[in-house]
């Protein structure tokens, strides 16, 4: 996919979340899809867990502890199941983590404190670091964060509720944020894909599930100019098109 | 040092809706104008289908003046002022908000040039709301509709008329008022979805139609029809088929040679000379400063906007701020009551995924005084609207209904699916000015420049709140005869907060001891000044704004070529 850069190949690897399971249903196909770049190889560490992970690129903002927190807590946000590949396979830590050094800039300060804060309170009231619990304990204390009630945690309500939005943005955004990779976000939702014209007959289609999924980023269709590009100097003299 | 610029009979402070519009017969009239926008132009390569751009990023707004303004808001003088937003819900570009608003193009219903009234003829003056500071408008519907109808031709609206010249037409709105012909195009297609709904109104014996749409849905002016691609809901139109100010009025007023467009302009103040009449606009680009002298002073900035620049401007002939000796700038605010939402839940998909916010079905039984008031205890009511909007990102965002968490295995089953099954309802409620709600200018935060940003003190009060639950009860109605499994209600009432409705502030009407500028939109202190936006209006029905903004400025412009010279050689009364 042309938008993502092709200095993840050269990325060290990081296992993350719970690994691969086997799955029945349709989202096999696409978790399986999902897991890396066609070209990328294994890592020696999957290959000895028998895992299937994300492989994490060099960090734009987050650090190294602080990214592997996360990546942790986004795999129990929207997990992988049953149900398909879910934020992990998504990539959706990368997606935060480079919005973070951009777009999401102001809630840097809110990451380093809160996850600092859940890792805390994990310790203090599981007795292990959060990466190191069981997922049902990781969900017990992301559950007492969402709630507000974690112990010496500030504004954790507040927190989970960031974390949870950015990982949505991150799962279900346009993938040239670096997120929702190989669309596993939008198939998980049966959201037909970017299109710059729908048809009526296409509409009819998509009433009958008929509609052919569209797997493509805004910014493949070359029409438009790219989101980071700033309109804001353009010359006071020029005119619409 | 500021740089005193070339003369031009008017300039207009702000090329948005209501500027954009206002420029067309100023130019046509053989006026020289000068249009100062504090955003840039923006084009059809700019609107990608994005929706962590539009929807979540704030851009293109996030480029923009006005995000370093965003009004503080409390709900009373004596509540603390609540957070403040991230995002101006309004955008600074050529044709200003009309590029990425929902471009849903109502005219308000007669009963809402009339509300003091039409309420005493008909129940008695008691039932006017306490505190309420509401009066009629200096004119009824008749007087507005050739310039609604104007409008509608101008940038092109699409629509069924419900009302032409007294015949009623059951295809369209029969609440509306006569119209003098059909819209310029037909309305926008329906989906599966929004036939059901309208299927379900009917079988409740209430009379559904298709809203109009600022939108083509066909070729117009030769521009594409719409391509329902899903991203019009704070996105600009990828095929110029949403019919902003940018490319209709402002470039046919360019053609002209009359109108010059300045960008990235950020007014600061206006000038009034020791007479109380204007003399001009202060602005800044890039740190320069400019002044721009001009005969006639328009100002078109959004209804915040607009009761700051006033409120800043201070003179000797105006102390207080310009227009401001009677105390009236900032008073009579209202932010549109669009909230105490209803959302849905149906077993089936909706087929969602595609579509656009003026793209539905509506109901106006339930609105304004078209139904009997005589045994409930407030006035004047909501439109509800069905659209087809849908987005992954807030797809996931959907309510669970209390029936799975909010994240884990199970919300993953329950968005898998549902992701197409909700819908939430917009409904647009009879908003009313109170004594106590009123904008200012906050006395602690400023923008960049300095200057303070304008404070919202409001909220909503009993017969907001008593709509707000009126209205969830029939459009609970209006969901479960169309099928749904769950219903749920948002909170009917709160504080006003910053609103892409934001009402007053520089009300219209014929005595200056209640209003800020007079029946033609011109300031009853400083005469060469009119005022141009939603801040002149003392109503706001239940139907969004912008064309009506629309017809108000393109008669408050012709009322200015018509009388030029006394506009320009009448002396101040102040």
């Amino acid at each position: 996919m042309t938008f993502i850069s092709r200095r993840d190949l050269l990325k060290r690897a990081a296992i993350v979340g719970a690994g691969a399971r086997a799955f029945a249903t349709e989202g096999a196909r696409a978790f399986s899809a999902s897991v890396r770049e066609p070209d990328e190889p294994a890592t020696a560490d999957e290959q000895a867990s028998g895992h299937s992970a994300a492989i994490r690129g060099p960090l734009e903002s987050l650090t190294a502890a602080e990214a592997d927190i996360l990546d942790a807590v986004v795999a129990r946000l929207i997990p992988s199941d049953a149900n398909g590949p879910g934020a992990t396979e998504a990539h959706a830590v990368r997606y935060i983590d480079r919005a973070l050094a951009g777009a999401l800039a102001a809630s840097r300060p809110a990451y380093t404190a809160g996850l600092a804060a859940l890792d805390r309170y994990a310790r203090s009231s599981r007795g292990k670091a959060f990466i190191e619990l069981a997922p049902t304990d990781q969900d017990g204390v992301l559950a007492e964060v969402e709630s507000g009630t974690a112990a010496a945690f500030a504004g954790s309500a507040a927190f989970f509720t960031m974390v949870l939005n950015h990982t949505h943005q991150g799962t279900f955004g346009d993938p040239y944020y670096g997120g929702n990779a190989n669309y596993v976000g939008w198939d998980l939702l049966g959201y037909p894909g970017v299109r710059t014209m729908v048809s009526a007959a296409d509409q009819q289609r998509l009433e009958k599930h008929e509609l052919k999924t569209n797997h493509k980023s805004a910014y493949e269709y070359d029409v438009f100019t790219k989101a980071d590009k700033d309109p804001s100097r353009r010359s006071s003299n020029g005119k619409g098109a | 040092m500021s740089t005193r610029l070339k003369d031009t009979d008017v300039v207009i402070i702000g090329l948005g809706a209501a500027g954009g519009v206002a420029a067309l017969p100023l130019a046509q009239a053989g006026l020289d104008i000068v249009g100062l926008e504090a955003g840039t132009w923006l084009t059809r390569r700019d609107f990608a289908p994005d929706e962590l751009r539009n929807n979540y990023r704030g851009w293109p707004q996030g480029v923009q003046k006005a995000n370093q303004e965003i009004p503080t808001s409390r709900a009373t003088s004596s509540s603390p002022t609540g957070p403040r937003g991230t995002i101006h819900p309004m955008q600074n570009a050529v044709g200003g908000t009309t590029v990425h608003y929902w471009a849903q193009s109502w005219r308000l219903n007669p009963w809402d040039f009339k509300v003091v009234s039409e309420t005493t003829r008909r129940y008695g003056a008691s039932r006017v709301p306490k505190g309420s500071t509401v009066e009629d408008w200096p004119f009824g519907l008749d007087e507005l509709e050739p310039y609604y109808d104007r409008v509608e031709y101008e940038i092109g609206v699409s629509g069924q008329a419900g009302n032409i010249g007294g015949r009623i037409d059951p295809r369209g709105n029969p609440f509306e008022g006569p119209r003098k012909r059909a819209y310029p195009m037909p309305p926008l297609r329906g989906t599966a979805f929004i036939d059901k709904m309208g299927g379900a109104a009917r079988s409740l014996g209430w009379h559904p139609f298709p809203g109009p749409a600022a939108i083509n849905s066909r070729s117009y002016q030769n521009r594409s029809a719409c391509m329902y691609h899903g991203f019009c809901n704070r996105g600009g139109c990828h095929v110029d088929a949403k019919n902003s100010t940018a490319v209709t009025t402002i470039p046919r007023a360019q053609a002209t040679g009359r109108l010059k467009v300045v960008t990235r302009a950020h007014v600061t103040t206006i000038e009034a000379d020791g007479d109380g009449r204007v003399t001009g606009v202060n602005y800044m680009t890039d740190g320069v400063e400019y002044f721009q002298p001009a005969k006639v002073v328009l100002l078109a900035s959004y209804t915040y906007e607009n009761t700051r620049l006033l409120l800043l401007s201070k003179s000797k002939a105006f102390p207080k701020g310009l227009s401001n000796n009677h105390g009236q700038v900032g008073r009579h605010y209202f932010s549109h009551h669009t909230g105490a939402a209803v959302t849905a839940l149906f077993p089936w998909d909706t087929g969602s995924w595609y579509g656009l916010p003026a793209q539905g079905v509506a109901v106006d039984d339930w609105a304004d005084d078209n139904f009997d008031h005589g045994a409930l205890d407030f006035i004047g009511g909501g439109n509800l609207w069905i659209y087809s909007d849908r987005r992954p990102i807030g797809a996931a965002g959907t309510s669970t209904f209390g029936g799975a968490p909010r994240w884990g295995s199970a919300w993953k089953a329950f968005i898998r699916e549902n992701a197409d099954r909700s819908n939430t309802a917009y409904i647009q409620k009879t908003t009313l000015p109170y004594e106590d709600n009123y904008l200012d200018l906050d006395p602690v935060v400023k923008d960049a420049l300095g200057y303070a940003v304008c404070r919202i003190t409001a909220e909503y009060k009993e017969n907001e709140r008593k709509i707000g639950a009126f209205t969830q009860d029939k459009m609970e109605q209006w969901y479960r005869e169309a099928g749904a499994i769950a219903v749920q209600r948002g909170p009917v009432g709160g504080a006003m907060g910053v609103s892409t409705h934001a009402y007053g502030g520089t009300r219209m009407g014929d005595s200056r001891e209640t209003n800020v500028v007079d029946r033609f939109g011109f300031s009853h202190e400083a005469p060469n000044l009119g005022v141009l936006g939603a801040s002149v209006m003392g109503t706001s029905g239940a139907h969004n704004p912008t064309l009506t903004v629309q017809a108000l400025a393109w008669r408050t412009a012709e009322h200015l070529v018509k009388n030029w010279n006394a506009v320009v050689d009448h002396r101040s009364a102040i």
